[in-house]
């Protein structure tokens, strides 16, 4: 089966520049062969931390941005040399509080839109008004947009990217700066969506939101692809290993590196939780590492220190870090 | 839909009083020697400066605007050709300069008393339409531009005071070095304000109208086919974001 998305070797390279009076180029390889394939009504998921190239990659995908060398193909058009017949068949909608017109309303953001995705007049406006039920912006469409907090924001975004009834959709971080329930409505949301048939390609740097979306996951870091496959897949990554969490006060970069070097670590990330640092080690199962990993961490204060099981988080961490 | 934008913003609608206030007052000391016919000759300019100025400075400020929240991507990536966006947009500009200019023609009216008397008001009524038409295309063209440049706007308010001179608003061209002159002839708004002019003055406006509409044609015509150039630029070198 021909696959409704295909990246091909996709790389993509910014050039900045520094200096005032004597400037000097330089390249930025954001993504650096970037290749997967999505099939017809599959969630596809491309997790990645901040700055990993996941908005650049979708932004090829969407035609806003001209890949550097290799190819896409949206339903079987390039997405360089059919720009147009990509756009037709695809909605795109980023996370964040940018892309409406905030002194209009609601209902005037998305007939406007409606106008530029070429949804006929007729339909417009029962095509809106679904639209705002399924978002549950009913009754609040005609507020102005500067009014609305961000996950009504958020939700308008769908709705904009769904007037035209896109196949394909492009999600970017969509929840992104939701509270806990906003950022679950949406997540039913999508979930619904690809139930009904749309083909869903959803960029997050949340583990637990690729996996409990997701039919299969790319985990993209530093413009390259790490890993991809099921979730199920990747929590295989660390079955095998145990993590070490140590609460602590004031560690230095020294002594984070030297925990890296030690034998049988295999991964180490920092969580920066108000005055505390909480150290999240991994190392193989059954390897008693506890008392080794404290005396490298000599001079900081230790606060509470826990052996367990690994989660979907770790694997991440580990996919990232390892990579 | 942006014209309903533009017409909320409390900004812009305080410029919209001070603006054609300071046109009219410029326009009185320049000529407040002269005849009335004189006066009403710098009036009349003096209210086209704020069609020029409504597309100008907007246009560029307007793509910005577009950028910074955003939605120039989703613009982008709409299927429907850009240049069909970016037309309305402009004429929108421009036509809200309508008021500016009815807004200086008044203030001129009651604060220096200059009569705005029309010799040939239907023809005037033609002359208006066609010069801020002829504006918002030129307004067109600038944008495709700024679509691909991030600081173009800069350029757009940098040619706010010029045209306002090399078109003839305020002193006649036949006073500026003979260089100066084909450039004015390829900006609509010489054209524009001699029709204008033409028609409440007393003249014949219609060759001025037809070189505004035939200039409008050659500005929507050069913006069309420029605009897939500078998109296909503006996606390779990644200039429809800030981030």
């Amino acid at each position: 089966m021909t696959p409704v998305i295909e990246a091909s070797e996709l790389t993509r390279t910014y050039r900045t520049s520094t200096g005032v009076f004597r400037r000097r180029a330089i390249d930025v390889e954001a993504v650096r062969g970037v290749s997967f394939s999505v099939q017809q009504g599959e969630l596809f998921g491309l997790l990645g931390p901040n700055g990993a190239g996941k908005t650049t990659t979708i932004k090829m995908l969407i035609t806003l941005l001209i890949p550097t060398t290799g190819s896409a193909r949206v339903l079987g058009y390039d997405v360089v040399k059919d720009a147009r017949e990509v756009r037709r068949r695809i909605g795109y909608v980023f996370g964040g509080e940018k892309g409406l017109y905030e002194r209009l309303s609601a209902l005037d953001n998305l007939r406007y839109f409606a106008e530029l995705y070429g949804v006929p007049p007729k339909e417009q406006r029962p095509r809106i008004a679904e639209l705002l039920e399924l978002v549950g912006l009913t009754g609040r469409e005609k507020e102005r947009v500067e009014g609305y907090s961000r996950g009504m924001r958020q939700r308008l975004h769908v709705a904009r990217g769904l007037l035209h009834d896109p196949p394909v959709l492009f999600l970017d971080e969509p929840t992104i700066g939701l509270d806990p329930i906003g950022a679950r409505e949406l997540r039913s949301t999508i979930r619904s969506l690809a139930d009904a048939g749309k083909t869903v390609l959803l960029t997050t740097h949340y583990m637990f939101e690729a996996d409990e979306l997701c039919d299969r996951i790319a985990v993209i870091n530093k413009g390259l692809i790490v890993a991809h496959g099921t979730p199920r897949d990747l929590k295989a990554v660390v079955a095998e290993r145990t993590v070490v969490e140590i609460e602590a006060f004031g560690v230095t970069e020294e002594a984070i590196e030297r925990l890296r070097r030690a034998p049988g670590v295999t991964s180490v990330s920092v969580e920066e939780r108000e005055q505390a640092q909480v150290l999240l080690v991994q190392s193989p199962k059954g390897l008693e590492l506890t008392q080794r990993l404290l005396t490298e961490l000599d001079g900081a204060t230790i606060g509470r220190v826990a052996a367990r099981e690994p989660t979907l988080e770790d694997a991440y961490v580990a996919l990232v870090e390892e990579a | 839909m942006h014209f309903k934008m533009l017409a909320r913003s409390s900004f812009n609608s305080v410029l919209g009083i001070l603006y054609p206030l300071f046109f009219a007052t410029v326009a009185f000391f320049l000529y407040r020697e002269g005849s009335p016919h004189a006066l009403l000759y710098a009036s009349l300019g003096a209210s086209v400066m704020g069609v020029w100025s409504a597309t100008s400075t907007a246009a560029g400020a307007a793509l910005q605007h577009e950028r910074r929240h955003g939605t120039l991507e989703l613009l982008v990536a709409a299927p429907v050709h850009f240049s069909l966006v970016m037309l309305p947009v402009t004429i929108a500009m421009s036509t809200i300069g309508l008021y500016s200019m009815a807004a200086t023609l008044l203030w001129g009216r009651l604060l220096f008393g200059i009569d705005v008397h029309l010799e040939h008001p239907l023809l005037f009524c033609l002359a208006v339409p066609a010069t801020i038409v002829s504006i918002g295309t030129l307004g067109f063209l600038m944008a495709v531009a700024f679509v691909r440049y991030r600081t173009a706007w800069a350029l757009g308010n940098a040619l706010e005071y010029p045209v306002w001179l090399i078109c003839g608003f305020l002193v006649p061209l036949s006073l500026f070095p003979g260089w100066v002159r084909p450039i004015s002839w390829v900006l609509a708004p010489t054209w524009g304000i001699n029709a204008i002019r033409e028609s409440a003055l007393g003249g014949s406006p219609l060759p001025d109208v037809a070189v505004c509409a035939g200039l409008a044609l050659i500005y929507t015509a050069i913006g069309v086919l420029a605009v897939d150039t500078l998109l296909r630029a503006a996606r390779t070198r990644a200039t429809l974001s800030l981030t």
